[in-house]
């Protein structure tokens, strides 16, 4: 918890500071795991329980690390009228994970975001770095082949 | 001007304002809320989250009036103003209230006939008032919230479905509870109510107390038991010292639920998770319904007349019959009273014992808790309770919490400093453990275990030296502030330090806070008695409040939390072996005549044996035959192997109670006793408040208060020896009047106060109307919340300091024991688990059965979270599952001793305080090790 500590000692500890301070911890692990939560909960003094409702008010915060692959489905105007739900939908049940969630084999995380200003491409979605568009449930299927989230890929 | 004062002087300032409302002049005073004042006087203004017990909110926005500007404002959140002209009732404002209402429900769920807050719920009430209808809805696309039900905890259930984001219930948590379990989250569309990680509600900090189900407006909170009682019956809290005034809701012969009743003194309405749910032992099967009796090894049931029979027939036999004053001593028969039946028990019960079995030798468990308390405090200010009242704690200026699990042992005083620290007290807390009430302190001292005289020596030091006492009141109150001073010099605030392992700023700064921010409060509990030094302990917190003038005022005091429901009782009832009822001296001369005439018997000028010397002398086969009411040594007492031969010991063992308890196995006969929900009685709570228990449902199967048994019992003896006296004598015309035949409870209540004169003016007539707190010397007098203001108890009338040395524990760890074992309660359980153990789901709360231990400690011996490890100790050894947690100092290991099947009591130190007899249960020096 070195870096945690050096994080913290940026700060006095107040209450103002939670929000800023969760933005780092974001930054240095890439989510914001319910260890760390609670280290900030005794260093602020915030509750635990509040920290987590300011915290999952804003979407930038994520509970879980990222997957090996991040896929982030676009549910901006363009790409709703398109049919981002279903997408969405689509992908949770081939990952068989929620939104905002990693496969527990820490494979691919899903997250649905506002518009990723393609939308002529719509619906659409990046994974990684890589622009996916004109999604159909059909395509999602050629995304995943191969994974199977019951039995983890080595 | 202290944040006290400034809070205090807050208060005074209020002054009336008048204002219009509809049309119609009221008054209210300045700082009430617009909505409070149409409550007040009987206007109804909708409203869904508003909430008189937390901070209003304005969630909900029904409440919106219309002021003189027309401007509309929320009625929760407003104060009136002077000239203020306010309209409550406008077709516009409905309009509104109506579209707001439309919205809330299309997006609840609407099953209300299923729905176990039908009837109770604000929601419909308030769509009833506006004639929100079905028709209205169709503006609105329905749309339900998908939240899964949360049913894991076994006593409430969380339909957030119907959840109308009031907050209620987070405030309710927050603000009250101080537990933070719950908690806004999401945003939008998708807000809800959340735990941390929104889990369910079991998997959170939780403490199950189910404030916020009862807050709650609508069916999103619910209790599981859903049973709507038929008639209610007002009684008194059987569980812990804090005496909470509840409701028994019954419907036929079945308790349904409990309810905080807002009139109790203690509670003002609120319980724990114990009062609130753990009411089902009283129905339990398992009940005793006959008497029973062992032959051969094995029980069978009897009728009362042949258990009586027996029962008295046996004791005669260990009955004095010599009234040589060298005799009482030697009497062969003792009795154990208890903390949990009613004041009228114990003090027939102890009547019993000294009259007619003639013998001295009665106790109880306060041996076990607070005797150091009931010795201690009688030898600096002359009153083993606490001086001061339970509400008195949200307004002291500092609270010094020490030697206390204060939210776990006693949860509703908990929510009276959890109050006091939100508007500005400061709190310090001193334990050994990190518990759950740091997070609520100004200042946590953690100290190695058994180090308390020498830590409030030197905070005493630290006082005396910067010239924070209090001189007028030292002067002109106390006595024998010279040899104390110069006992306190022996020890420098470096080896204070070294002792207690705190640093000596942290103790500085505790000292300045108790002796500047006062009013000052001290609550302790078993931290501080259950030690060898457990009377030094109690001296040493007196001598502290003494020098800072901290008694005998308001807000102030010392204050020992007493554990058992009736714990204070049954000490003021003599059921100790060197005090009559009221605390007069067996060894006073007048004391002892008076009660000699009184009873109409001889007695024992000497003083009897307290527990730990009973069940020595039976192991010894002194004492022959012992009679147990309500009480379980088998598993409370210090190392129980012992108790166990003691028992088995005896020629005749007679235990009366409501289950087949460890103890009870043990017995010639099992007499089956009546529990708090079937008798009718009184309970003294810990603040010294004497409070009536009544009858809610009938009695199980054929069990008795255990009142009505003792008098049964004493009256059959009676008769048996005047029987034989009679053929001896033949004298049959000169019997003495029974001593023992009482018709009711307040009967036995009227004999006692007439010769107590702490509870003279008291009667039931009297409790009926409301709880009193002893002393009240005559029916006119109103009791005494603050005790000690004109004058000390003791004999000089001023208040008496004592010199103190630190005296290490009996037991210290060593190379073959390197740990010390402290032990405690949880909130979940309740003393031997008799009651709490068969209430289902307090097990689902917490984990039964478990110690915990240092994250260094455990890494050393290699164990991990939940392995199976054995404990031992130099009397015994047990198994019990891990639990790694940095609450815990390195080298202490922490256990609760409720459950059987890993009764820490196994390994726990006999060895007793030389003054008050206390055993030593905090220490005892063990080892552990992965299995
Ligand atoms: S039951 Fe008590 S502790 Fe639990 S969430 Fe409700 S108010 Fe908080
Ligand atoms: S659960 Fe009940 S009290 Fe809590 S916010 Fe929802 S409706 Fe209000
Ligand atoms: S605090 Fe004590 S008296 Fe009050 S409800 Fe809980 S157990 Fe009963
Ligand atoms: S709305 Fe999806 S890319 Fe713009
Ligand atoms: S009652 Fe006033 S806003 Fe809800």
């Amino acid at each position: 918890m070195q870096d945690l500590d050096k994080i913290l000692s940026n700060y006095k500890g107040e209450k103002s500071d939670l929000i800023p301070l969760l933005q780092d911890i974001q930054s240095e692990y890439g989510y914001l795991s319910e260890e760390l939560m609670r280290e900030v909960s005794k260093f602020t003094g915030v509750p635990e329980s509040e920290i987590y409702g300011v915290a999952t008010f804003y979407t930038q915060f994520r509970f879980n690390p990222k997957g090996k692959k991040h896929i982030a489905v676009c549910s901006g105007t363009a790409c709703h009228v398109t049919g981002a739900q279903q997408i969405i939908e689509g992908m949770e049940r081939h990952l068989d994970i929620k939104d905002g969630e990693t496969t527990p084999d820490g494979e691919y995380s899903l997250e649905s975001v506002g518009c990723l200003g393609c939308c002529a491409l719509a619906p659409a979605a990046m994974v990684d770095d890589e622009i996916k568009s004109k999604l159909s449930l059909r395509s999602i299927k050629k995304l995943f082949r191969g994974y199977n989230p019951e039995k983890p890929s080595k | 001007m202290s944040d006290y004062n400034k809070k205090r002087f807050k208060i005074h300032m209020k002054k009336k304002i008048k204002f219009l409302m509809d049309g119609l002049e009221f008054e209210a005073l300045e700082g009430t809320t617009i909505l409070q004042s149409a409550i007040e006087n009987g206007i109804y203004i909708p409203n869904l989250c508003y909430n008189s017990q937390v901070k209003p909110y304005g969630a909900c926005r029904l409440c919106l009036v219309e002021n003189a500007e027309g401007r509309l404002i929320t009625a929760c959140e407003n104060w009136v103003e002077e000239g203020m002209d306010i309209k409550t009732d406008t077709k516009e404002l409905n309009q509104t209230r109506k579209m707001l209402v439309s919205l809330l429900i299309a997006n609840h769920e609407r099953n209300c006939l299923s729905c176990s807050q039908s009837d109770n719920c604000r929601l419909q009430e308030v769509a009833a008032y506006l004639k929100v209808d079905e028709k209205e809805m169709e503006n609105f696309r329905l749309s339900l919230p998908d939240i899964p039900l949360d049913e894991s905890n076994p006593f409430f259930i969380r339909d957030l479905k119907k959840c109308i984001l009031c907050g209620v219930c987070v405030q309710t948590c927050a603000d009250i509870l101080g537990v933070n379990a719950i908690d806004f989250g999401y945003r939008g569309y998708e807000t809800k109510i959340i735990t941390f990680g929104d889990r369910d509600i079991l998997d959170s900090n939780c403490v199950s107390c189910g404030e916020c189900v009862v807050a709650c407006p609508v069916g999103a909170l619910v209790p599981k038991a859903v049973l709507e009682p038929s008639r209610e019956i007002k009684t008194t809290c059987t569980y812990c010292g804090v005496g909470c005034g509840i409701y028994l809701g019954v419907r036929g012969n079945q308790i349904t639920g409990v309810r905080g009743d807002p009139q109790g003194p203690a509670n003002k309405g609120r319980l724990c998770v114990k009062g609130r749910y753990g009411f089902n032992f009283v129905n339990n099967p398992e009940r005793l319904e006959k008497p029973l009796i062992k032959r051969e090894g094995v029980f069978e049931e009897v009728e009362w007349e042949e258990a009586l029979d027996v029962v008295a027939g046996k004791l005669l036999e260990y009955c004095q019959s010599e009234f040589d004053e060298k005799q009482y001593q030697k009497s062969q028969f003792a009795a154990i009273s208890s903390a949990k039946c009613t004041n009228e028990e114990n003090y027939i019960f102890q009547k019993f014992a000294r009259v007619l079995m003639k013998s001295p030798h009665i106790d109880h468990c306060a041996r076990l808790c607070h005797a150091p308390s009931v010795v201690g405090l009688s030898m600096s200010i002359g009153s083993g309770a606490m001086t001061n009242s339970i509400d008195e704690i949200s307004q002291a200026g500092c609270i010094m919490a020490i030697g206390t699990n204060t939210t776990g042992s006693h949860p509703v005083i908990a929510l009276e400093v959890v109050k006091a620290v939100k508007s500005g007290s400061k709190l310090i807390v001193i334990n050994p453990q990190e518990i759950d009430l740091c997070n609520h302190a100004d200042l946590f001292l953690q100290h190695h275990p058994g180090t308390d005289v020498a830590l409030l020596m030197g905070m005493a030091r630290v006082i005396w030296e910067e010239n924070l006492f209090d001189k007028e009141f030292v002067e002109k109150r106390t006595e024998n502030l010279e040899p104390f001073i110069q006992s306190m010099e022996k020890l420098n605030l470096d080896d204070i330090e070294q002792i207690t392992g705190v640093n000596q700023q942290k103790i500085r700064e505790a000292a300045r806070i108790y002796a500047t921010e006062g009013p000052s409060s001290i609550l302790y509990a078993m931290g501080i008695t259950q030690h060898t030094h457990g009377t030094e302990n109690v001296l040493a917190i007196s001598n502290l409040a003494l020098l800072t003038g901290n008694l005998g005022k308001l807000n102030a005091g010392v204050n020992p939390l007493r554990g058992q429901n009736n714990v204070q009782g049954s000490c003021d009832m003599g059921a100790l072996p060197n005090v009559l009822p009221g605390y007069q001296s067996v060894e006073d001369e007048q004391v002892i005549q008076k009660f000699q005439e009184y009873w109409n018997s001889d007695l024992s000028p000497v003083k009897g044996m307290i527990l730990p010397e009973i069940l020595e002398n039976a192991a010894e086969g002194k004492i022959k035959a012992v009679y147990i009411m309500g009480e379980n040594p088998l598993l409370s007492e210090p190392d129980i192997q012992n108790v166990k031969k003691a028992l088995e010991n005896l020629e005749f063992l007679v235990v009366q109670d409501i289950f087949l308890t460890e103890t009870a196995q043990l017995a010639d006969v099992v007499l089956p006793a009546a529990s708090f929900a079937e008798k009718e009685g009184t309970f003294t709570n810990t603040e010294r408040r004497v409070q009536l228990i009544r009858p809610a449902v009938s009695v199980t199967g054929q069990s008795k208060p255990d009142w009505w048994i003792i008098s049964q019992m004493a009256c059959k003896m009676e008769e048996k020896l005047s029987i034989e006296r009679e053929s001896a004598e033949s004298d049959a015309l000169n019997l003495p009047e029974s001593q023992f035949n009482y018709q009711s409870a307040g009967e036995i209540f009227q004999e006692m106060a007439e010769i107590t004169p702490i509870y003279h003016g008291i009667s039931h007539a009297r409790l009926e109307k409301e709880g009193i707190q002893w002393p009240c010397p005559d029916e006119n007098h109103p009791g005494t919340p603050v005790l000690h203001q004109e004058k000390f108890n003791t004999p000089s009338g001023r208040g008496k300091f004592h010199p103190l040395e630190y005296r290490p524990p009996s037991e210290v760890a060593n190379e073959e024991y390197p740990l010390i074992l402290t032990t405690g309660r949880s909130l979940y359980q309740y003393h031997t688990g008799t009651m709490t153990r068969k209430i289902e789901g307090m097990d689902k709360l917490e984990k039964p059965a478990t110690v915990e231990i240092n994250p260094h400690d455990a890494e050393d011996r290699n164990i991990q979270e939940n392995d199976l490890v054995e404990i031992q100790s130099r009397r015994g050894k047990i198994k019990v599952n891990a639990i790694i947690s940095d609450h815990i100092q390195k080298g202490t290991l922490f256990m609760t001793f409720h459950f059987k099947e890993a009764p820490a009591n196994c390994l726990t130190n006999p060895e007793r305080d030389p003054i008050s007899g206390i055993p030593e249960l905090k220490i005892s020096a063990v080892e552990v090790r992965k299995l």
